[in-house]
């Protein structure tokens, strides 16, 4: 793990030096969702409703993409996806 | 391209890159945060972001993180509007110089408290001043991120920190203050008011906003989980339970003209489908005291008063010039 | 040696000569509420806006609070921005004041320092000024209304200052500076340019791991005011008194290099020692009182009292090694304050000398004369029986009271 740095390192104004894309907030989750891709539709209301942008629109590989390591298993996917397709399952495990 | 010309659907949307980043701190199932990641998919160019202190804030700069990837500046609680003013003089300045090179968009986020109480003084001077800024109230009806205590855009009823349910009072003994008719009120180009659910007149809406060559208002109704002691995985749910319910309107106002928008102009043609507050609020641990034999009569007060000013939004929308 | 530039003599007041050197700066934005008494300089520069004198965006904000937030906002921006106040104004910006210094946003205020409420009191005083002193701006305060605009074009300067990034306040007597006339020496519109020129971004480095320009910017996007938990906020903090510490030298440069365009220096820029090389008993005095006093020393000095008189131009960052140098053959000091500390035993300008007199080779006596609260007007008379209690001190050895009251009716 880096040292934080000290004063004369740092940017003055508090000007962030990272962006927060390194910081996981996947372990946060209690529940995980679970995708039954037969039931998908590919509508896209999953990535445009998670608070946290886990769920991605990947347009070169034509399909959805969860990011566990920022889903935070709040389960607004799963409540309003139109065709039932996502569930949240109580698991450590995101297989 | 003008709001007119831009034709979008989800995979638009969903094919731009986030400009309100992943691996924020906001709570599971936030609303807000949903309604910030919708505002910045809906910006249209160079974008300069300002916000108040509060959830928002907090929870998307903790240094040395950010979950900015646009210019994005902090000062204090009241101040997210005169932060708005001093970058909109400086744009301005830089301009007369022949410095910028293209035209910057300015939006301003603001809670509740940023917005109707500590920041209401800074919002009107701004406006007034006719600053070219878009103003976007998150309203989770309370100061959420000192702790849930009441604001003036806490609903009668709800409880919250500073109004708890007691055995003598039951919640907060005030209706929730008419923000968004007090902006239009101040001869504001255009206001409007939104929510998440409806995601594609919330982004139609910003652009709106952002198209104005002066001060724009939207209310965006933000559900808070942790807040409101609700389902975290029912937050956008709610978001249109209460415009289903006419708790939250959604309307435009341009050049002091409303209008209602297309989920509420469907319930008003349809009265028979408006839903009862109760089904918006039954959820909701700050009303669960209301069902009760003693909170009955706020029920029926909070029912009431959704139907007047249903019944007045109607009237105003009906008024052509 | 280089031959000063050619100036022009006009008849300007304290805040008429604020708001020309303001002029002369290239100011991008000003933001500011009027209040009595500086009222003037908004006016003034009004005037200056609404006759496409200056390229500036004024913006009348609704309050001070607003004002100096607009300014911290278009500095962020990369502008230069200027704003004024006085007491209850002032006062009001406190908890942005904090917040300008901490984003190191080089805004320039000049104070028309005048008295807090209550009761309500428009005249001068100096603090307005004094309660303003941890809040990490720079600090100056002048003697004269020709002060006021050398150090106007000097405050630009120093501010903007890479090692500094600080925002500076110039504090000039309410009513007694402001709002008198007097002859005020001009320099042309070019060589101020020349003098203050345009103002120079630091880099920093940002999220995105670029080396940019500090300031808001699509092109280079960076967060600025960002929440700092406990494991960093520290550090932020040393950065802003690492800049205080700069700001000593960078004030004497500039002044030093102003004084060479001009031929008018303030003593080195932090104090200006007046007839103190053999003194035996001083005052050290803080604004326009300094004018007063040397008419005092002067005609002490024609009896053969050895008085002297230390002006104090630079209260923040509080120069250290000048004061100590300053007063070290001195007997008895009486440091004149323009405001109240209640229940700290003494004003601030006491308080702060008296500190870094602590650890001086010889300690003189020195002991507080308050003074001229709510523009109490103060008589060259009043002020020469305070060297003549300190007669009594030196003759007596030793100090029976450390605070005393001029001019109050007790």
């Amino acid at each position: 793990m880096s040292r934080e740095k000290n004063w004369k390192e740092i940017s003055p104004a508090g000007v962030s030096s990272k962006s927060s894309i390194g910081f996981l907030t996947g372990d946060w989750k209690t529940f995980t969702p679970i995708r039954d891709l037969e039931k998908c539709t590919t509508c896209l209301l999953c990535v445009l409703y998670c608070p946290d942008g886990a769920i991605r629109w990947r347009p070169e590989l034509g399909k959805i993409e969860f990011d566990y390591n920022f889903c935070k298993g709040c389960g607004i996917c799963a409540n309003e996806c139109p065709t039932k397709a996502i569930t949240m399952k109580l698991e450590q495990d995101e297989e | 391209m003008t709001t007119q010309e831009w034709k979008f659907n989800t995979r638009d949307i969903a094919e731009k890159p986030d400009l309100f980043l992943s691996g924020h701190r906001a709570c599971a199932g936030c609303a807000p945060a949903t309604v910030l990641r919708m505002v910045m998919k809906a910006t249209r160019g160079p974008t300069i972001v300002t916000e108040a202190t509060g959830c928002m804030e907090v929870i998307s700069s903790i240094y040395p993180y950010t979950s900015w990837a646009t210019p994005w500046l902090h000062t204090a609680f009241e101040t997210a509007a005169a932060n708005a003013s001093g970058i909109d003089a400086a744009l301005k300045a830089q301009k007369r110089k022949g410095q910028l090179k293209q035209h910057i968009d300015v939006i301003a986020f603001a809670g509740d408290g940023g917005t109707y109480d500590i920041g209401l003084q800074a919002l009107s001077g701004a406006v007034e001043r006719g600053h070219d800024f878009l103003f976007v109230l998150y309203d989770n009806e309370g100061y959420m991120n000192t702790g849930i205590q009441r604001s003036s855009g806490t609903p009668l009823g709800a409880a919250t920190t500073t109004t708890p349910a007691g055995s003598v009072m039951l919640g907060k003994l005030q209706h929730k203050k008419p923000i968004s008719d007090i902006m239009v009120a101040h001869d504001m180009e255009y206001v409007a008011t939104a929510s998440p659910y409806y995601w594609k007149d919330l982004m139609t809406k910003v652009r709106k906003g952002l198209e104005v060559e002066g001060p724009a208002f939207l209310h965006v109704f933000s559900p808070c989980p942790r807040g409101w002691r609700s389902d975290p995985a029912k937050s956008i749910d709610y978001s249109k339970l209460a415009v289903e319910s006419c708790v939250f309107p959604l309307w435009e106002a341009v050049n002091g003209q409303y209008q209602l928008s297309t989920p509420s102009k469907l319930v008003a043609l349809a009265p028979q489908k408006k839903k009862p507050v109760t089904e918006y609020l039954k959820g909701q641990g700050r009303y669960r005291h209301l069902f009760t034999p003693q909170g009955k009569k706020v029920l029926d007060e909070i029912q009431r008063w959704t139907d007047e000013r249903w019944a007045k939004l109607l009237k105003k929308c009906e008024q052509t010039p | 040696m280089k031959s000063i530039c050619k100036q022009e003599l006009l008849a300007l007041n304290g805040d008429e000569s604020v708001a020309y050197a303001v002029k002369q700066s290239d100011v991008d934005v000003v933001a500011a509420y009027p209040i009595t008494p500086q009222t003037i300089i908004v006016e003034k520069y009004s005037e200056y806006v609404a006759n496409g004198e200056v390229q500036t965006e004024f913006v009348c904000t609704e309050s001070e609070h607003s004002a100096i937030t607009a300014c911290i906002a278009a500095s962020a921006m990369g502008s230069r921005t200027f704003t004024a106040s006085a007491s209850a104004g002032l006062a009001l910006m406190h908890e942005m004041l904090f917040v300008t210094s901490g984003c190191r946003t080089p805004v320039v205020m000049a104070v028309a320092n005048r008295a807090l409420s209550a009761p309500l009191n428009i005249n001068g005083d100096q603090s307005d000024g004094m309660a303003q002193r941890d809040c990490g701006w720079i600090q100056i305060y002048v003697e004269n209304a020709q002060e006021a605009y050398d150090s106007m074009l000097q405050a630009f300067r120093i501010a903007e200052d890479k090692h500094v990034l600080l925002p500076l306040m110039v504090g000039l007597d309410g009513f007694t500076l402001s709002h008198t006339l007097e002859n005020v020496k001009v320099l042309s519109d070019s060589v101020v340019q020349q003098f203050v020129g345009e103002r120079q971004l630091p880099n920093v480095l940002t999220h995105e791991g670029k080396t940019v320009p500090f300031k808001l910017d699509p092109e280079n996007p960076m967060t600025m005011g960002p929440i700092a938990m406990p494991n960093y906020y520290f550090e932020f903090k040393r950065q802003q008194e690492e800049a205080m510490k700069n700001a000593l030298s960078v004030i004497q440069q500039v002044h030093d290099e102003y004084a060479e365009v001009t031929g008018r220096s303030y003593g080195n820029g932090l104090v200006e020692a007046y007839k103190l090389e053999d003194a035996e008993i001083a005052t050290v005095c803080v604004g326009s009182t300094a004018g007063t006093m040397k008419v005092v020393v002067d005609e002490l000095r024609q009896e053969g009292v050895k008085a002297g008189l230390l002006k104090l131009r630079t209260f923040r960052p509080f120069p250290l090694e000048a004061v100590r140098s300053a007063l070290k053959n001195v007997k008895a000091v009486a440091v004149m304050d323009k405001s109240m500390s209640f229940g700290g035993n003494g004003g601030a300008v006491f308080q702060e000398v008296r500190h870094v007199m602590y650890d001086a080779e010889v300690h003189p006596f020195i002991v507080d004369f308050i003074y001229g609260l709510g523009g109490r007007d103060t008589s060259p008379k009043e002020f020469r029986r305070v060297y003549d209690d300190l007669h009594k001190i030196v003759h007596a050895g030793r100090v029976d009271k450390l605070v005393h009251f001029v001019g109050l009716r007790e």
